[in-house]
């Protein structure tokens, strides 16, 4: 128990706030399972499931320690500048699969990847374009399929789901490019304010 | 084979870019180191747990109900309902792929599975409240939600095709 503290409350709200709650409910699912295996089957039981996973965890490890490597360089080495200007200068198909490679290769969270796309409509990008560059981060990220997807499923998995989604980001773009979905076409003050 | 060819791939795309920072200085590639460091730092405890438990959560599944539901049989049903658990599922990387790996251990189709995490990938509407509403215009998040809710089925359509 904090004492002495002015104002406790708002410490633990700013806290709640601050909190991961992905991993908050992955911990509480993962532990309370846990929980249940070693109390109602036992340790042997308990330590055979462990086992099992591990050598995948152990092996698929250093994969991820080069793909934040890797993923923190191209970040440091690939300015915004110069996504913003590939994407915003291409049109047509080639416009959409420069902006879906982009995304497949370009290494970034979430709280860059939606401003980014923002940017992109703002220096030319039409909805396709954006689109397809979130589409592509989320299905074939290259940096969240080694970092994340790999160590929970494999590669073979991985590898398999990658192929078949790698013309997805594409195709969703020429299809929110119809003149069907004209009505959401998000309008985006044009910058005016040079760098 | 596959997988070493593939770490040494990485490893070399590593040494690449590591060489690439280098040119532009020394701060610039141990700013590189540092950020991966805490990148990893970042990411170990979560795929810890996560990895280690979804073991745990396979072994607990239901595993009659995950085949009827998931299971090879369950056709476009066990599609849709997997594209509604993904859409559903909380955002942040680790709990989508978790449970997809629990219920691929526990019996559920591969196809389903596919479904599943593209759906998430795509669509999970705890991210767009979180993440999407507060930095992108609502209409291309719309537009963006509707243009991609066909492609779980697809995904798993073309899965069971080339499986």
């Amino acid at each position: 128990m904090p004492t002495g503290d002015i104002s406790p409350l708002k410490r633990i709200l700013g806290w709640l706030k601050r909190l991961d709650w992905g991993l908050v409910i992955v911990a509480s699912l993962s532990f309370g399972a846990m929980a249940r295996v070693l109390v109602t089957e036992g340790f042997g039981v308990a330590r055979e499931i462990l086992a099992d996973d591990l050598w995948l965890y152990v092996s698929i490890l250093p994969k991820v320690m080069l793909g934040c490597l890797i993923g923190a360089l191209i970040r440091l080495l690939l300015s915004r500048e110069m996504i913003e200007r590939f994407v915003g200068e291409g049109s047509g198909l080639t416009g959409l699969a420069i902006a879906a490679l982009i995304g497949m290769l370009f290494p970034a969270g979430p709280f860059t990847i939606f401003p980014l796309a923002v940017v992109l409509l703002a220096s030319g990008a039409d909805r396709g374009a954006a689109i397809a560059f979130i589409s592509a981060w989320l299905l074939v990220g290259i940096n969240r399929a080694i970092i994340w997807e790999m160590p929970f499923f494999g590669p073979d998995f991985v590898l398999f789901r990658f192929l078949i989604s790698l013309p997805m980001p594409v195709l969703l773009g020429v299809w929110a490019r119809l003149p069907l979905f004209d009505r959401f076409n998000p309008t985006i003050p044009a910058r005016d304010d040079g760098p | 084979m596959i997988v070493l060819f593939f770490t040494l791939l990485l490893a070399a795309i590593a040494v690449g870019l590591s060489f690439l920072a280098l040119r532009r200085g020394k701060a610039t590639l141990s700013k590189g180191f540092a950020d991966a460091r805490g990148q990893f730092m970042h990411l170990l405890p979560r795929l810890t747990i996560g990895i280690l438990g979804s073991g745990f959560i396979a072994h607990l599944m239901p595993k009659e109900t995950v085949l009827a539901w998931f299971g090879p049989n369950s056709g476009i049903t066990g599609t849709a309902l997997a594209t509604l658990a993904g859409t559903l599922t909380p955002g942040g990387p680790v709990v989508g792929y978790a449970l997809g790996a629990a219920a691929l251990k526990a019996g559920a189709d591969f196809a389903q599975v596919i479904a599943y995490v593209t759906a998430w990938s795509l669509l999970t509407f705890n991210r767009m409240l979180t993440w999407e509403l507060p930095s992108m215009p609502g209409k291309l998040i719309v537009l963006r939600a509707i243009v991609s809710l066909p492609l779980p089925f697809v995904a798993a359509w073309v899965a069971q095709v080339l499986r």
